[in-house]
């Protein structure tokens, strides 16, 4: 049957999926060419949400461009402004307070957690359970809800300015945070009781959508979806900033490359981040939370790159000055967009119900990709 | 292998290549024709092996575009900033999406944005914008009456 309708000359059917699907969590559109249920081709089709913002940030002054990147990619939203606070920071050669650094990597961990919980919710609803996405979402709410009592919003935080924080934590926050901690903590088993140990999920992703380390380095991929496949690429430990230099962590690296490895990598660095924030959440230094710095900023002639570890991998901003009020140029490397050219490369072969599977454990967010 | 020691290598392997002071790492200016030979000693060179290309990047200087390729070792943990100058009216140059797989999508992404050509790229179409866009909006002289793309 399947030959009949809207075949190849070679008797392969080209299937549509997206710009509008549940599985692709966004705008995101793949032509794909199959072969019966085996897939032999895709090709993603990206730009649905392309807004330019590259463009828009050769108008903007370096405090402004930073909220821009919170729309980019809107789970890790700290973690982008971050990256670009630290950029000009660089430029300007400015020593942010230590209060403002713990604070910043506190926020950051805690931004971490959020991004893996949705994504563990969504991935789980990917493979047909509903109820694990309720569970995760009951957790990643009191995030949401830390957020905004300190940062004043729920998703696009936009808390960080170059010279450190815009204002000071609330009085609750290090009560809340620990708070949370013990919450995570308690029902962290019941994840795995529920979705990692479930048989059927197990066989659903082992040995499905298979990276080799050799091709995560060929792709350029990062985050969770390299390190699933053995490549140690956490910029947290390579290239440390910021308070990463004294926290004691384990970069969590699993060597099948599959999607069970991906998924187990994301789900144990949740582990990660709470030990982090355990170990700074008392130890945040006194003092100020902001430098001083001109009301104008200007970075001198040259050129700045930094880059940043956000939940979906290493986030990197390139500012080419002129010595301006707006950079000259600015080039945002986004995560997603490097891991999402390795997708036709791991889906080839495999079943078209595996790319679901696949999928998921990339945890693409469109708007990163399209910028 | 450290910023000193990679500029000696560097200058035994590449004697035409300028080197660019300032910044955290080596950067060298070449000339776009010898890209391609320059790309693979790169990344096989023993010693060198740049295995991982995590940024291009396209800069329009109004009178000529540079390419800019961010490169690092995953093996050495040294990086490297290529750059070559390309002609305004005619911006072509060597793919290297046969050596980086990933460059496959960020030439497209800088075809479709700058309207540079990558010479020899098995796929060259728009990534981004529709197929029927007409212009390259991040160039400088680019301005379109009907989106606003400046703030």
């Amino acid at each position: 049957m399947l030959e009949e309708i809207g075949t190849t000359d070679e008797g392969n059917m080209i299937i549509n999926i997206g710009p509008q699907h549940p599985a692709t969590h966004g705008v995101l559109h793949l032509v794909m060419t199959l072969n019966g249920e085996t897939i032999i081709k895709t090709e993603p089709h990206l730009g649905y949400i392309h807004r330019s913002i590259e463009k828009m940030c050769e108008s903007l002054s370096y405090r402004q461009f930073i909220y821009v990147t919170s729309r980019m990619d809107y789970l890790s939203s700290h973690i982008n402004n971050h990256g670009c606070a630290l950029c000009v920071e660089k430029g300007l050669q400015i020593e942010v307070p230590e209060r403002a650094q713990v604070i910043r990597v506190i926020l950051d961990e805690l931004t971490r957690i959020a991004s893996h919980e949705l994504w563990w919710g969504a991935m789980a609803m990917d493979l047909g359970a509903f109820t694990p996405f309720f569970h995760a979402f009951r957790e990643r709410e009191t995030i949401t809800s830390i957020m905004e009592e300190t940062c004043g919003a729920r998703l696009t935080m936009n808390y960080i300015v170059p010279g450190g924080i815009m204002m000071d934590i609330h009085p609750d926050f290090q009560k809340r945070v620990k708070e949370f901690i013990l919450l995570f903590k308690s029902k962290f088993d019941e994840y795995n009781q529920l979705v990692t140990g479930n048989i059927i999920f197990q066989n659903r992703m082992k040995g499905v959508g298979i990276l080799s380390r050799e091709d995560a380095i060929s792709f350029g991929c990062t985050g969770p979806t390299g390190r699933g496949s053995g490549l140690e690429c956490d910029i947290r430990k390579l290239y440390p900033y910021e308070a990463y230099k004294k926290v004691e962590f384990e970069e969590v690296l699993e060597t099948a490359g599959d999607s069970f490895s991906r998924y187990m990598v994301r789900v144990n660095e949740m582990l990660q981040s709470i030990r982090i924030i355990e170990q700074l959440i008392d130890n945040i230094p006194e003092g100020e939370f902001l430098a001083k710095t001109k009301a104008v900023l200007k970075l001198p002639k040259g050129e700045f790159y930094q880059r940043v570890e956000t939940a979906r991998g290493e986030f990197g901003v390139y500012i080419v000055s002129e010595g301006g009020t707006t950079p000259y140029r600015i080039k945002f490397r986004s995560p997603g967009f490097s891991n999402l050219s390795a997708l036709s490369h791991m889906v080839k072969g495999g079943k078209l119900g595996d790319l679901v599977a696949t999928m998921g454990t990339l945890d693409l967010v469109i708007p990163d990709i399209d910028r | 292998m450290n910023n000193e020691e990679l500029k000696i290598k560097i200058t035994e392997s590449f004697p035409r290549a300028i080197f660019e002071e300032g910044g955290e790492w080596v950067n060298i200016f070449i000339d776009a024709s010898e890209w391609k030979s320059v790309a693979t000693t790169l990344r096989y060179e023993p010693g060198l092996v740049f295995d991982f290309l995590f940024c291009v990047t396209c800069i329009d200087w109004k009178t000529d575009f540079t390419m800019v390729y961010h490169l690092t070792s995953t093996i050495h943990r040294h990086t490297i900033v290529v750059k070559a100058r390309l002609d305004h009216v005619l911006p072509e140059i060597e793919t290297v999406s046969d050596l980086w797989r990933t460059a496959d999508f960020h030439e497209r992404e800088q075809y479709d944005l700058f309207g540079v050509i990558f010479l020899h790229h098995p796929d060259l179409r728009r990534l981004l914008l529709t197929d029927d866009f007409v212009g390259y909006p991040l160039r400088k002289d680019f301005e379109d009456p009907v989106n606003m793309i400046r703030l």
